[in-house]
């Protein structure tokens, strides 16, 4: 008997705003616990929330970029429960109107492109952190209250890799639209995991299990990969599966039992009577849509008509938001005949310089208008190639404009025939030997005058002209 | 001078003739409380030193030339609203020793006014109650007869306004808890419309009733308080963006024309024949200056009592979750685990009243009966607004009474929840329409007891209530 897998993610997104979900506290990660905290935040008497109205855009980018409808009516709700996590002891979030309705991600699987539908964007407040030490826990309310969207998948999805897929299509578009940085080491994209299997051709789905609060996309493929063998090994062997709530023990490489749907809590959820509802009107959405940023997919496309660029640079340069940015601003600067010189400078040198240095393009001291200056001088044979290449790195970690460095350092490219001559001649002197090599045939002889003369210039000759004078001399 | 006879708009003119200073007014205040606040308990705590210091800080600015309805004036504050630096106990012993780390809207919109922060007002705990015998501390004794509850929750606030202990206080109503107590000592009390004034800083009992409001000797003393309390807040999404107006420009206004709205299922059997008597020659007395009167109908008034203790229930079920021991307030000692310390944290420092309040509000959300409950409480609600909109196309201001009895003995009626609930008949549906309400005092039984007059009015109709409330009182002189 074969086993279909069904998969559903609910996955929570930190929204990249300077302040909390229902109050004026930073969100600033890594600070000392407790110390970005205020009535509000901490559940004071008489503190009440007020939403953030930048969180509420960033869903709604959020819902635009993914083809969600907007709900023009949306409102907050009360999700009650007991725990040291949740200062109000209930969590205010969206349970009847969501900001966001409908949409979907398309992925790719070896069957071809499948549309992954999204039933729901919502948005609501993240609980403090819960630290223990041994006898005793410690609540670090930092980061209650933090912005979390969430964003629930319909259930189809139907393998681990096609879980992986959708969530790294997520993330790109996320990251592209700004509306989070989705940096997994500080948990700013999490996940549950609803997973059941069923016989093949069994229309009805399999018992539900979920897989709480799973932080990384490694740890959701084994989670999911272990819970469907764990099912699988249930069904075919007599033993009855329940809808329960599971945790992924990455130590033990296994999910373990939370708590059955028997033991499941009752949130009580009513219309939250301390926040109005959220009103968008349709001039706001559209407002807001014209901010939105192309999607990688289209921008790959126009990137290759408008630069000409192989379809493959294109992709690379589109994946990354920033990366594109910067290649488009340089390349609007130097100009249409250097387009593909500038991808290619992009593509090697810079490509080269991230991956070494492990930084973004946003944390190095290259700009758009350095690279370009340096591109421009190479192009105009001011400096030479390998001048520009060396000229690069300093740029990348120290800033500064490459133009102003060639002249304060004299690293022009030497053009003048007669002093080349002069470097020519002596290089030939030197070199008797391979003078005679060259005569008896040897014409690779040439590139080793060459070279002694981009010596005798300490590396700032033109290496074309030198070329030229060279073959003459030694034809003479 | 003695502030016992003042009201707070005489003592605003005693403060800018310099017949006398802040620093004498609150004094006389602080003897007042301390002759006779022993008997009366209308506070729970005095800040003797501060309010010393705060009108001193007022005398100064007047000498400076600054001026204000409230500079230097001493204000009573219900102990359920947060001052920082003070205890805010709420009557529980929940909140037993917690001092506030900041400032409620309002009491941070008196102290820039400039007003004294002279003493925090006995309640019932958390608000919940209609006599103050639910305050965790003590109960407060009516002025009028030491025998007799105060009203509630905001006893302690009426009982010091009547007494002269208070020139003016500040009280929260959620289903009558300014009213009925200012009705039951014999002052005035306003609970504004929804919206009108902030309750940041005020701790929740039910969020989309609770309304602070003013407590004091004269309508103009309310209007006076109103115009430092109301406006918009950005701390407070529900605080409505509407102007406020010049509350006591309107006091002159009149009653000629106005129309006088009598909703016939607030005039029925079962209040105390003396109330009505005296509810009726107040209409009389009104109709005679000039008013028209109008009977009009609020079909879905009976049930306004159920769908108030459900709704009110259920959003304070959530709201006094975070009383859980774990940041602030009492913790048991020695939890056996986390759901041990909520569990004994919150069966300690919760009292009875309150207990009954959270189990009826969780029942009446919980999966499976949220529909039969909430769910329908909201839609009778919507119909009682309604009701409530359409009398108002017929009429200015309802006129009814406060509540069915008089202030009635202590103990009287804390065996039995229910009939202490159905005091709230007459004003419990004004919070749950938003309207804004004035109690009046208009007259005394033969057992020396004070009957109030009710005027309500459509929402953000302040102006109209304290118009017609400050005619009426000059009727009555």
């Amino acid at each position: 008997m074969n086993y279909l897998t069904t998969i559903g993610l609910e996955t929570h997104v930190q929204l990249k705003t300077a302040t909390k979900m229902f109050c004026g506290c930073s969100l600033k990660f890594g600070e000392e616990p407790n110390t970005n905290v205020c009535p509000v935040c901490l559940g004071y008497p008489g503190a009440l929330p007020v939403a953030n109205r930048e969180a509420i855009k960033l869903t709604v980018l959020s819902g635009l970029m993914l083809g969600c409808t907007i709900n023009k009516h949306s409102t907050f709700d009360r999700k009650n429960y007991f725990y040291p996590d949740m200062a109000k002891d209930y969590q205010i979030s969206q349970n009847t109107h969501p900001l966001c309705l409908g949409g979907g991600v398309t992925i790719q699987t070896p069957n071809g492109p499948k549309r992954i539908r999204i039933n729901h964007i919502h948005l609501e407040e993240d609980a403090a952190k819960i630290n223990h030490y041994g006898q005793f826990s410690g609540v670090d309310y930092n980061r209650g209250g933090t912005p979390l969207m969430e964003i629930v998948s319909e259930p189809d999805l139907s393998s681990p890799d096609e879980a992986m897929a959708y969530l790294q299509a997520l993330k790109q578009i996320l990251v592209y639209a700004g509306v989070s940085d989705c940096n997994l080491e500080e948990g700013n994209m999490r996940s549950d995991v609803n997973i059941s299997i069923r016989p093949e051709g069994q229309e009805k789905l399999g018992t539900k299990v979920e897989i709480k609060n799973m932080n990384t996309f490694k740890g959701i493929f084994a989670a999911a990969t272990y819970e469907i063998a764990r099912q699988t090994y249930c069904v075919t062997h007599g033993q009855a599966l329940v809808q329960e709530t599971r945790r992924w023990d990455p130590d033990a490489n296994e999910t373990q039992s939370m708590r059955s749907k028997e033991n499941a809590h009752d949130y009580r959820y009513f219309p939250e009577p301390d926040l109005v509802p959220v009103a968008l009107s349709d001039e706001q959405i559209d407002a807001w849509r014209k901010e939105l940023p192309e999607l990688p997919s289209a921008r790959r496309v126009r990137m290759m008509e408008e630069y000409g660029i192989p379809e493959y640079d294109a992709g690379v340069l589109a994946d990354a938001r920033a990366n594109a940015d910067f290649f488009e601003a340089t390349a609007k600067l130097c100009g249409k005949a250097l387009y593909k010189m500038v991808s290619n400078w992009f593509m090697v040198e810079v490509m080269r310089l991230l991956s070494e240095t492990g930084k973004t393009i946003g944390e190095c001291a290259l700009t758009p208008e350095s690279l370009a200056e340096l591109i421009q001088l190479a192009d105009g044979r001011v400096i030479n190639g390998p001048t520009a290449k060396e000229l690069l790195p300093e740029l990348f970690e120290k800033g500064g404009m490459p133009k102003a460095l060639v002249e304060a350092r004299g690293l022009g490219q030497v053009s003048d025939t007669s002093a080349l001559e002069a470097f020519v001649q002596q290089a030939i002197a030197s070199n008797p030997k391979s003078v005679e090599d060259y005569k008896a045939g040897k014409k690779a002889a040439a590139g080793y005058f060459v070279g002694q003369v981009m010596k005798l210039s300490k590396g700032k000759a033109d290496p074309k002209l030198v070329g030229e004078l060279v073959a003459r001399a030694l034809e003479q | 001078m003695t502030s016992e006879t003042l009201t707070l708009s005489t003592a605003v003119a005693g403060l800018r003739t310099r017949a006398f200073s802040s620093v004498e007014l609150t004094q006389s205040v602080l003897k007042a409380i301390d002759e006779k606040d022993g008997q009366i308990n209308a506070f729970l705590t005095v800040d003797a030193e501060g309010a010393l210091k705060q009108a001193a800080a007022a005398d100064a600015a007047r000498a400076a030339g600054a001026d204000g309805d409230l500079l230097g004036i001493p204000i009573a504050i219900k102990d359920i609203i947060n001052v920082e630096g003070q205890p805010c106990t709420c009557a529980s012993k929940m909140l037993e020793g917690y001092v506030s780390p900041y400032d409620a809207t309002v009491t941070a919109r008196l102290r820039k006014a400039g007003a004294v922060f002279a003493g925090r007002t006995n309640m019932d705990e958390f608000a919940m109650g209609s006599s103050t015998e639910n305050s965790a501390f003590k109960p407060t004794c009516n002025p009028h007869d030491l025998s007799r509850i105060p009203g509630g929750s905001s006893g302690g606030s009426a009982a010091a306004v009547a007494a002269g202990t208070a020139l003016a206080a500040l009280g929260t109503d959620t289903g009558g808890s300014i009213r009925q107590p200012a009705s039951f000592c014999g002052c005035v009390g306003l609970k504004p419309s929804y919206g009108r004034v902030s309750r940041y800083g005020v701790t929740a009992y039910a969020s989309s009733l609770d309304q602070v409001g003013p407590m004091t000797k004269t309508v103009e003393d309310a209007a006076i308080l109103l115009q430092a309390l109301a406006g918009a807040d950005p701390l407070d999404g529900t605080t409505a963006r509407i102007e406020v107006p010049d509350y006591r420009a309107a006091l002159a206004g009149g009653l000629k024309g106005v129309r006088i709205g009598l909703p016939k299922e607030y005039f029925i059997e079962g209040t105390d024949p003396e109330v009505m008597t005296h509810i009726r020659q107040a209409i009389d007395s009104c109709a005679k200056a000039g008013a028209e009167i109008v009977e009009v109908s609020l079909p879905h008034t009976e049930y306004a009592i159920a769908v108030y203790y459900i709704i009110a229930t259920a959003e304070a079920s959530a709201n006094l979750a975070r009383f859980d021991g774990v940041r602030y307030g009492h913790r048991t000692v020695s939890p056996e685990s986390v759901f041990d310390l909520y569990a004994k944290s919150r069966a300690e420092g919760f009292g009875t009243e309150v207990k009954r309040r959270i189990i009826l509000g969780t029942y009446v959300l919980s999966s499976g009966y949220y529909d039969a409950y909430y769910g329908r409480a909201q839609k009778v609600r919507t119909l009682i607004r309604q009701d409530f909109a359409k009398a108002f196309t017929q009429c200015d201001v309802l006129m009814t009474p406060v509540a069915p009895t008089v202030a009635y003995k202590r103990g009287e009626a804390t065996n039995d929840p229910l009939k202490m609930y159905l005091g709230d008949i007459f004003t419990v549906p004004a919070n749950l329409g938003g309207l804004c309400g004035l109690s009046v005092p208009c007259g005394m039984t033969h057992d020396r007891l004070p009957v109030g007059l009710q005027i309500l009015g459509p929402a953000f109709g302040e102006t109209m209530l304290l118009r017609v409330g400050a005619a009426y009182e000059r009727l009555k002189v």
